[in-house]
């Protein structure tokens, strides 16, 4: 299945009753899979919205009302979706947005890239505020995060982001959907009209300044409970490594094919995989460096979650680095040279970052 | 003794924050009384703006969730889609409205989405302190036109709801004002007559206000009053723009008669 | 053991149906698969390719830096694609419509003959299933059983009789190499 439309089914099998989004290359088939897919589920709304901020809004508003409410986009209309993202993190509204990154920074192109992870790590709209971000491989992933996602954003009633690239959103690769947990959100939490009851209001405008910082403070704690709890990774042949690759998504795919190549050649590298980006797995990635000395992070970008890398390791090792940003998807028989010639068994990693 | 006026059931019993002789609180306590009278309290959903009114919800004794500048109309569309048998109500200002959520409020009236605008136009932007707004007269003068609004640079006054009521979507537009007992008596009909066409499922309907913002007109409340009657009406002027279920049952009853 | 082939094509010669079909194939002969089809601007109008990564292991990277096979079905493909091929790979061309010969001397030339075959069998559509047989002759990664039963899968309701002369155009190619090997 391609790996678009296993978002789109992942997410109603989840139980996505609203999905509210704008057409953009390279993720048009979520649109349009979940136009006829929400058709046959009771319940089930679609709408082509004018705009990435409309269907934001609309997925707020869907939100508030009790369903569960997705959008997807690339990332010129991430950008556009941030004020919403921002809104649903401070009105503590659950929400999952899939972004199927292509080459930027403005129009960019069309083609794969991972240019948006300061974005979607960093909170990307304004305000202090964290986004869960998680970073599938596979098309197997694709399914199983999607519906995890959901799962997250209703726990912890925040926003939960989907970065893939382009290339996972076209590919199409043999899938298993998994049998999506019941879902646990209280309905208290919903919007749905008073009743009898008395009336609720949902809100991120506080204006007395140490109320708004007790609501930040608030967030803050649960963002943390967040990082302690929730954060993944994956290890892949790093037991008798000399050198630990580090990289997500469709690089890390590459990077798994340069990791044979390399120990074909004779030099045992492995590979850290960071699967949540945000909380990004910095401890996991730090005890790495009581054991190893030598990593090369490996991104389809000019070095975004290099600085995480840098942040986790604090100078307990020897950092490098290999970028092709703008939509160009390496070998990896170009990232195996690369990691010959950027490393030496006696010196370690040549060029330290 | 027998109380013949009071606060309406679905509004709190705040204080409003509004500067004297603002149209908001009249507007406000008008929709209060309709939802009470149609009894909708209950299941009643709205959205207010960011503007003066973004405190609305403070006011308002039913369920309300805050949009982000000018994405009421998308957000309420969200909403109403996930439970249709709720009445939802965006109420935005001239800012909101015809300015940064232009696409939002177009959009959803052109989807004919089953919700109720209600839009204040006072031609000016208030909370930010008196800016130019997409609807301020020409030659008004405003913080950020102090010569006045110039048609070459600042173009023109938009008249949303003559816009609206070219779109195929929209059931109910009409534009009132809030300057007189009468004013506001026939209002508040408006306002009614839009949401219960809203219970009926005919469709987008909107009510334009012309609302008085004496703060920043620099007038007094009484003249503020008075400059709607004989300034703002002349390019805003009242009337139902569009009722098409009145229209259609009017057609209804010319071919029964013919049949 | 990890195979890539590259399918090419005008837009409209069904080279991502040869793709998918040989990807699906695989995938119920029990193999790790990834199809992978170009995407974008590059398809609206003109040529469309797509990869088929099929493996016994996790399949690392989808795309193909040096595929095993290519299979092109015009001549701006086999411009695009034939620098491409491993060397000691195969390239296999659709000579009813490529009329230039291939630069590549290290790797092995299969010309199929397919829109002319595809014609009388009386469907000039099927020249992609034509070329899927004489490729899977050559490739042999799923056997044309399972091949023929996962196109009348992936063609889901079509109708009984354009399955049938695409399972002739399929045994056509795989015939026409058997005859002239």
């Amino acid at each position: 299945m391609q790996g678009n439309k296993i978002i789109g089914e992942a997410a109603v099998l989840a139980g996505c009753r609203f999905y509210a989004g704008y057409p953009i290359t390279p993720q048009n088939e979520i649109p349009e899979y979940m136009s006829e897919r929400l058709r046959t589920v009771e319940g089930g709304v679609f709408i082509q919205s004018e705009s990435e901020i409309a269907a934001i809004h609309m997925v707020a508003g869907a939100s508030a009302a009790g369903a569960r409410s997705m959008t997807s986009s690339s990332s010129p209309g991430i950008s556009l979706k941030q004020e919403g993202i921002s809104s649903l993190a401070a009105c503590q509204l659950p929400a999952v947005i899939v972004n199927m990154m292509r080459g930027g920074p403005g129009l960019g192109n069309i083609s794969p890239a991972q240019g948006d992870y300061f974005q979607a790590t960093r909170g990307g709209g304004h305000g202090d505020y964290r986004t869960i971000v998680l970073g599938p491989a596979t098309a197997q992933e694709l399914a199983d995060f999607t519906m995890d996602a959901f799962d997250l954003a209703d726990q912890y009633r925040t926003p939960v982001m989907i970065l893939a690239d382009g290339m996972m959103g076209q590919m199409m690769e043999p899938v298993i959907f998994k049998e999506p947990k019941p879902r646990v959100y209280s309905d208290s939490y919903m919007m749905r009209g008073a009743g009898k009851g008395k009336s609720k209001i949902i809100r991120g405008l506080i204006l007395d300044p140490l109320d708004m910082e007790e609501h930040n403070w608030t967030l803050e704690r649960k963002y943390r409970v967040i990082a302690k709890k929730e954060t993944r990774h994956e290890l892949y042949r790093t037991e008798d490594a000399e050198l630990i690759l580090v990289a997500y998504g469709t690089a890390a795919r590459i990077a798994k094919g340069a990791i044979k190549r390399l120990r074909e050649a004779g030099l045992k590298a492995g590979l850290f995989r960071p699967i949540t980006l945000w909380p990004f797995p910095e401890n996991e990635l730090r005890d790495l460096a009581k054991v190893f000395e030598n990593f090369l992070v490996f991104e389809m970008s000019t070095g975004q979650m290099l600085e995480d890398v840098r942040l986790a390791l604090q100078g307990y090792a020897r950092i490098g680095f290999h970028g092709r940003p703008g939509g160009v998807v390496p070998t990896p028989v170009e990232l195996a040279n690369v990691v010959m010639r950027q490393y030496d068994r006696k010196q370690g990693i040549i060029e330290h970052y | 003794m027998k109380k013949v006026f009071g606060r309406p059931k679905s509004m709190k019993n705040t204080i409003f924050h509004y500067c004297a002789g603002c149209g908001h609180s009249i507007a406000h306590r008008l929709i209060a009384e309709v939802i009470d009278e149609l009894d909708i309290r209950g299941i009643t959903i709205g959205v207010p703006p960011a503007g003066c009114a973004v405190l609305a919800y403070n006011y308002f004794d039913v369920d309300m969730i805050e949009a982000q500048h000018g994405r009421g109309p998308a957000m309420a569309t969200g909403i109403k889609r996930v439970l249709p048998d709720r009445v939802v109500f965006s109420y935005q200002g001239d800012g909101d409205l015809a300015a940064i959520g232009i696409a939002e409020s177009f959009h959803a009236a052109n989807r004919g989405e089953n919700i109720t605008v209600i839009f204040i136009n006072n031609a000016v932007y208030g909370m930010t302190g008196g800016q130019m707004a997409p609807t301020s007269l020409l030659n008004q003068k405003t913080t950020t036109s102090p010569t006045g609004r110039k048609s070459l640079l600042d173009g023109h006054p938009i008249r949303i709801s003559e816009v609206f009521t070219l779109l195929p979507g929209t059931a109910y537009i009409e534009r009132c004002m809030v300057n007189s007992p009468a004013s506001i008596l026939k209002t508040k009909k408006s306002i009614r007559k839009a949401f219960q066409y809203q219970i009926e499922g005919k469709g987008f309907s909107l009510v334009e206000i012309l609302s008085p913002c004496p703060t920043n007109w620099k007038m007094t409340p009484v003249e503020s009053c008075r400059w709607i009657d004989e300034v703002m009406i002349k390019e805003f002027p009242l009337g139902v723009m569009k009722d098409l279920p009145a229209m259609e049952e009017k057609e209804e009853k010319k071919g029964g008669k013919t049949s | 053991m990890i195979v890539k082939t590259i399918f090419s094509g005008f837009g409209g010669q069904g080279v991502l149906m040869m793709g998918f079909t040989l990807a699906h194939g695989a995938m119920n002969a029990g193999y790790q698969v990834t199809f992978l089809p170009a995407y974008g601007a590059e398809v609206r109008g003109g040529t469309a390719n797509c990869t088929v990564a099929v493996s016994d292991d996790e399949i690392a990277s989808p795309i193909a830096s040096e595929p095993d096979y290519v299979v092109v079905l015009n001549t701006p493909s086999l411009y695009t694609f034939q620098n491409r091929v491993a060397p000691g790979g195969s390239l296999f061309l659709n000579s009813s419509i490529i009329a230039v010969d291939p630069s590549r001397r290290d790797v092995r030339i299969f010309k199929i003959p397919a829109s002319e075959i595809a014609e009388q069998l009386g469907n000039l559509r099927t020249v992609n299933t034509v070329m899927m047989g004489a490729f899977l002759k050559m490739a042999g990664l799923v056997t044309p059983d399972i091949y023929l039963s996962s196109m009348e899968e992936v063609m889901g309701s079509k109708k009984r009789s354009i399955i049938d002369v695409n399972h002739k155009a399929f045994t056509a190619g795989f015939e026409y190499l058997e005859e002239s090997t």
